[in-house]
């Protein structure tokens, strides 16, 4: 449940997110118009946005620390931003800039910032695995550190999913896996893909326990993810977490969603929780005004990002050949220490025997 | 067993004169179309070909390779599936051994790692291990290529990893007149195919395509052999070997090169197993000069391949080597970076400019 400073904070999270990814959505349309080329622009390649899930995301790091572990899919914004990842340098590294997290390298779908905790992947349920390793590793290490691994509906028949609630349930590591239930993946509805409408059950074959939150309503998924992480914090091992989340936009931008039917993308719309939650903020007595406050800044902070972003260089092409590898290289040395094998003796002795 | 090439498309009656004039093609298709055309066709002569993947329905494939189809075929044919790549393109390998004709499509090639069992240690070996009394006549399709900034994980094009692994067909398209003979051709396959196509070549709406793989496409079905390199622009002074994508980029440095009086070759490989080594061969006996240019990565890949093949062969008629490829590193999302790794148009003229400046060397 939480105090009303709590819920003020989720609320800070999504609509940072929200208005994040609008401004995203402006700076990735220009130079793709009148017609859509997706390399053109400041921001090239693929986009997914995530707008109507941020409760998701909100709810459950709420309850997680800087050494905590976050894995996301390809739809990562709204999760980097509640986990507390460097704004500016996510942004850079969106923009392809040489002070991007990832020095331009990784773009949108493949953001890494070690010291929130967090990482992203563009490969379905791929993130799973390594969440569990993290998991792993705290509980090597007795530490009381958690690992959540976020995943789309579309990924819960996938097997590096699957495999790993069976791992993290039977060595009981500290994860929690959380299914968005956005109810497309891509333009397949989830019926189509899968007989099991409430995917939480997925946890029943693992002994593992299995909630779903029906709405996305951010207290309810704050809840559910606060017994859920306190669970994997003491000990008690991992937990499935399903939410259900809207997908207000396409795919990726430029999808021009021919596939789904208008009712959808309108319900979609009309069903806003960054509003559901000012609501309840409201009525336990949060003036208009602060709330307005909480967005202006949030704005303030977001269009600083964006501007920062935009100032800085790009790489030069020459950076594509650095980072292969860990550089410098610790533990190792360039010199092979000489041993006496007595080869050529044991050579000689062998050949002779045999002839 | 299929047609071959329609170069004079005749009846196939009297096999007297091969001079008869070709017939003219005034259609012109984009890669996209002309691939589809292929499997509706063959789908319709055949009620045993389907085509599974995600996305391949309503949305008709990400990019293209399914447009249209659904309207045609229907959900049962043309099937939606899980995001389930081990299960569906395992499915596609036993249904292929029960003797139906499957197709699946893998999005992208770079999702080959949540998959690879079912398409090494099955599709490409149950047809050796079994001493050829089970076959897999299946084509897996799958999206390859970068230039449009989608990273590490959305950009690779792993023709040498596919090529490399014994048992499967190779097949990488550069035009629609061949997108279609060598769907036809797939299809047909007694053998497991994988069909490779670049996403900058299929005339994608949002991905604007050069100007070169949208091409006239006979109506009718007809086959492109595997096996058989196209020699699309000819020359003497220099064997540029390639394929996919990068034809085109090799035809507009041949054209450039052209202006200085630099005469090259330009060799699409079109299906890298089986690889036809003796056009390249023959190429180089009358040019001296090769290069290789390839938008996979540069070690142990089709460049080393190649000209391995050459000189194993051919020692003496090679004066220089160059291979252009993506230099070892994965592809990095960022736009000055992944334009330094992908080869360019430039980086292809220099590598001409380059070989031939080796010509009268220290030996
Ligand atoms: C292994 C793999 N297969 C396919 C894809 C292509 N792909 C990217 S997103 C997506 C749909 C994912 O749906 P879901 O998990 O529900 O997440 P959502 O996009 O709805 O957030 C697919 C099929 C991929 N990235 N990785
Ligand atoms: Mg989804």
């Amino acid at each position: 449940m939480g105090g009303v400073t709590e819920l003020q904070a989720m609320f800070e999270d999504m609509v940072t997110a929200r208005y994040y990814e609008e401004r995203l959505q402006e700076e990735y349309l220009e130079g793709k118009q009148p017609a859509f080329d997706i390399s053109a622009g400041p921001i090239p390649g693929e986009l997914h946005l995530a707008a109507g899930q941020e409760a998701a995301a909100a709810g459950v790091c709420r309850h997680l620390r800087d050494d905590d572990t976050v894995t996301a899919p390809h739809r990562p914004h709204h999760v980097a931003i509640a986990k507390g990842v460097d704004l500016k340098r996510m942004t850079a590294e969106i923009f392809g800039r040489e002070t991007g997290l990832c020095g331009g390298k990784g773009g949108h779908m493949h953001l890494f910032d070690p010291d929130a905790g967090f990482a992203c992947s563009g490969i379905i349920a791929e993130g799973c695995p390594p969440a569990v390793g993290a998991g792993l590793a705290a509980s090597k290490r007795n530490e009381d550190s958690v690992a959540v691994a976020f995943l789309g509906e579309g990924a819960i028949s996938q097997g590096g999913f699957l495999e790993s609630l069976n791992l993290a349930a039977v060595r009981e590591l500290p994860v929690v896996f959380v299914i968005e239930d956005n109810d497309w993946a891509i333009s397949m509805p989830k019926e189509r893909v899968s007989d099991v409408a409430d995917g939480s059950r997925r946890a029943e074959g693992f002994d593992m326990p299995g909630t779903r939150v029906d709405s996305d309503d951010a207290i309810a998924v704050s809840d559910a993810a606060k017994e859920a992480i306190g669970r994997a914090r003491d000990r008690n091992g991992p937990s499935l977490l399903e939410v259900q989340v809207h997908r207000r936009m396409g795919h990726f931008m430029g999808d021009p969603q021919t596939y789904r039917p208008e009712a959808d993308q309108e319900a979609a719309a009309d069903r806003d929780s960054i509003e559901r939650l000012a609501a309840e903020l409201r009525r336990r007595g949060v003036e208009d005004e602060t709330l307005e406050s909480i967005r202006e800044d949030a704005h303030e902070r977001v269009d600083e990002a964006i501007e920062w972003a935009k100032d800085q260089p790009e790489p030069s092409p020459e950076d594509a050949y650095e980072d292969v590898f860990a550089n410098p290289p610790s533990g190792v040395t360039d010199e092979e220490p000489a041993y006496d094998l007595g080869t050529d003796a044991r050579a000689g002795a062998e050949s002779g025997g045999d002839d | 067993m299929a047609e071959s090439e329609p170069e004079p498309e005749q009846e196939p009656e009297p096999e007297t004169e091969d001079d008869a004039e070709p017939q003219v093609v005034e259609r012109d298709l984009t890669m996209s179309r002309a691939m589809v055309e292929a499997i509706a066709h063959e789908m319709r002569e055949d009620e045993e070909v389907f085509y599974m993947g995600e996305d391949v329905a309503d949305y008709g494939g990400i990019f293209d390779s399914t447009e249209g189809l659904l309207e045609e075929f229907g959900h049962d044919r043309i099937m939606d599936v899980p995001i389930s790549e081990t299960a569906y393109i395992g499915a596609a390998v036993g249904a292929a051994q029960e003797g139906m004709r499957p197709i699946a499509e893998l999005m992208f090639v770079d999702f080959f790692g949540v998959c690879m069992d079912q398409i090494y240690n099955q599709m490409a070996k149950n047809t050796y291990m079994s001493g050829a009394s089970v076959s897999v006549p299946m084509v897996l399709t799958t999206a390859v290529g970068g230039t449009y900034n989608d990273a590490a994980q959305h950009s690779q094009t792993l023709y040498g990893t596919f090529a490399h692994l014994p048992g499967m067909k190779v097949v990488v398209p550069s035009t629609a007149y061949d997108a279609k003979g060598l769907m036809h051709n797939a299809i047909r396959d007694d053998d497991p195919v994988v069909y490779m196509f670049h996403k900058r070549l299929m005339g994608i709406g949002w991905m604007p395509a050069p100007d070169g793989p949208k091409t006239p496409v006979p109506e009718e079905a007809y086959t492109i052999p595997f096996g058989s390199a196209d020699v699309k622009r000819e020359g003497e002074d220099v064997t540029v070997v390639t394929l996919g994508l990068h034809v085109h980029r090799a035809l507009e440095a041949a054209a450039e090169l052209a202006d200085d009086g630099i005469d090259a070759e330009v060799i699409d490989l079109r299906t890298l197993v089986p690889l036809d080594t003796e056009t390249v061969r023959e190429s180089v006996a009358k040019t001296g000069h090769l290069v290789v240019v390839d938008e996979d990565y540069r070690s142990y890949g089709v460049t080393g391949e190649i000209i391995a093949s050459v000189a194993e062969d051919r020692l003496a008629d090679l004066e220089g080597v160059e291979r252009v490829a993506v230099p070892d590193v994965p592809l990095p999302y960022s736009r000055p970076m992944e334009n330094e790794v992908i080869p360019s148009v430039e980086d292809v003229a220099a590598a001409v400019r380059s070989v031939r400046s080796t010509e009268s060397g220290a030996e």
